[in-house]
């Protein structure tokens, strides 16, 4: 009995979790009928897959699509090369200046990122890097939590296998490439699944440093196309379960890699 | 040329750190550097800055929108104790060995990683005249008539935290689990044996030993809040009447659409500032659970 309650509570919760998404499913999947209405609509006749061609052909957004894979594979590949770079040192290496990097790269947690906005679009402005995909996911790709999380993987490779290498003449690029990362893959895939995400959903900086709409990435341009074209209504719910679908699978597929990235990255 | 050991290390480790340092030196510190200076300079990207000294923080005193935005984004604070709250529920609630749990977890925390423009759609919809949370209310009896939640000044503030509950709640509930799973079982099973009631194990055992993540928890949710935007801007823009004007939509407003970014700077060193109090005051409030930071 009290197992029923439980389980009652917890699918109530997810309900309501995850109710907007249905409901938006829903919409995008019919063609006819009232989409506001009290009370709604929730029959099931008619599905059809129209809207989803629909807001494809008609409107730019496999442009988008295109856009944001884009923006998402160079950020993603980049800041892997960068943040696996800086954490090495950080945990492997000693030299002076090490422990005021670290705070300093610690201090920047504390940093205010909306004064940021303002000053990197006129850092952009001055490099002539403004409307660039470029410009999109250069100032991410040094991440915080990316150089935390492989430090931290760093550290928990043992020793003797540096030394081996070492003892075998071994350079510390080599031991770098060809003994740390290998062994730091999981670390790796974790940064990966977390980067991509936050490319794919970036909106804010992209509607600030991009000039043209065309190169918006799909969160970006899909508020651009709710205000052309608020009136259709479907053509949009098809074009957010468009956005979502490939970030829900990927979450889907790596719900343990993300928990734990989480914890990671807001707990030491 | 033959280095010593010590500085080839020291090279190779620069060498290394080089690529990460120099984008942070760019765009992470000069920004707070050289947006300070701003704040102090009247500019409009298209003529050279012109040094006005405190004058834009004068104006900021007398500025209505300025007070507006400040009082809203305050007004904001109130939504991170019902969203602690609330996940701290959670997190004991999906905390026990279960079948289908993991799934249950992941229901929870899909509106996480859903994008802002996707959240604002789709709860645009919800809150329709016509929509979803007016049927709900209306069949629960709580309301007799519909709402129009996004463009009634009273409520739509309102409105707009109850989506940033419903989106951060799945992300605070990781940090608790984490947090519940550090907890040893022995403390509870013990206040248990004692003859504690299930409540009071959790107010005076659990609740304690948590601390250190409700201070974490908290202290990122006030700032998030304090610096309020996105929801706003995929929602409301502001609106209706100011009514959900916060500091950072008034930050972008000035920044990108007036190109005032002087003033832009003097709200954000503002906003700086009080983010900065937020957390010393958190932290000292919540000092004793003895957190490591970093």
């Amino acid at each position: 009995m009290r197992k029923v309650v439980l389980y009652a509570l917890l699918v109530a919760l997810a309900v309501f979790t995850t109710f907007p998404f249905l409901w938006t499913l829903l919409v995008s999947l019919k063609t006819s009928g009232p989409i506001f209405a009290i009370p709604p609509d929730f029959s099931l006749r008619g599905l059809s897959t129209a809207n989803y061609s629909g807001v494809w052909h008609t409107l730019p957004l496999p442009r988008y699509v295109l856009n944001s894979l884009y923006i998402s594979t160079m950020g993603v590949g980049l800041t892997l090369v960068i943040c696996s770079l800086a954490a090495y040192p950080l945990a492997r290496m000693q030299f002076p200046g090490k422990n005021i990097v670290f705070y300093a790269i610690i201090a920047t947690l504390m940093l205010p990122e909306h004064i940021g906005l303002i000053v990197n679009f006129v850092t952009m402005i001055k490099l002539g890097l403004v409307d660039t995909y470029t410009s999109v996911f250069l100032p991410s790709l040094a991440s915080i939590f990316g150089i935390f999380l492989l430090r931290q993987a760093y550290l928990s490779v043992p020793q003797e296998l540096e030394d081996a290498a070492r003892i075998d003449g071994a350079s510390d690029l080599v031991i770098w490439r060809h003994v740390m990362l290998p062994l730091i893959t999981p670390a790796l895939a974790t940064l990966a699944i977390f980067q991509f995400v936050a490319f794919w959903n970036s909106f804010l900086w992209p509607i600030i440093i991009l000039k043209t709409p065309d190169k918006y990435p799909l969160a970006a341009g899909l508020l651009y196309l709710r205000g052309l074209f608020a009136y259709n209504t479907r053509y949009i719910a098809a074009g957010t379960v468009i956005a979502t679908l490939p970030i829900v699978i990927a979450f889907l597929f790596t719900q343990r890699y993300f928990m734990r990235g989480i914890t990671a990255g807001a707990i030491r | 040329m033959t280095l010593s050991r010590r500085a080839r290390t020291t090279l190779i480790a620069y060498l290394f750190l080089l690529p990460a340092l120099g984008l942070l030196a760019v765009f992470t510190f000069y920004p707070v550097v050289y947006g300070t200076v701003l704040s102090l300079f009247s500019y409009d990207i298209i003529n050279p800055p012109r040094y006005v000294g405190l004058q834009q923080f004068h104006k900021l005193f007398g500025d209505r929108y300025f007070w507006i935005a400040l009082g809203n984004s305050a007004k904001y604070v109130l939504v991170v104790p019902v969203i602690q709250f609330c996940s701290i529920l959670l997190a004991v609630l999906v905390n026990r060995k279960l079948r289908g749990i993991q799934a249950f977890q992941a229901a929870y925390y899909v509106p996480v990683i859903t994008s802002w423009p996707v959240v604002g759609i789709m709860w645009t919809w919800m809150y329709d005249q016509a929509g979803i949370v007016n049927w709900v209310l209306r069949s629960l009896g709580v309301l007799h008539r519909s709402i129009s939640w996004l463009s009634h000044p009273t409520v739509t503030l309102y409105a707009v935290m109850f989506v940033t509950l419903w989106k951060g709640l799945g992300w605070y509930m990781v940090i608790y689990l984490a947090g519940l799973q550090s907890i040893p079982t022995e403390y509870e099973e013990a206040a248990g044996i004692d003859g504690a009631s299930r409540a009071r194990v959790f107010w005076h055992v659990t609740v304690p030993l948590l601390r250190p993540y409700v201070l974490l928890a908290s202290l990122i949710s006030t700032m998030s809040a304090v610096k309020v935007f996105e929801e706003i801007y995929v929602m409301t823009r502001g609106g209706p009447f100011f009514s959900t004007y916060t500091m950072f939509m008034y930050i972008f407003d000035e920044a990108f659409q007036e190109l005032n970014m002087g003033y832009a700077a003097a709200l954000a060193v503002v906003l700086a500032a009080i983010i900065l109090v937020f957390s010393i005051v958190n932290f000292r409030v919540f000092r004793r659970g003895g957190l490591e930071y970093y």
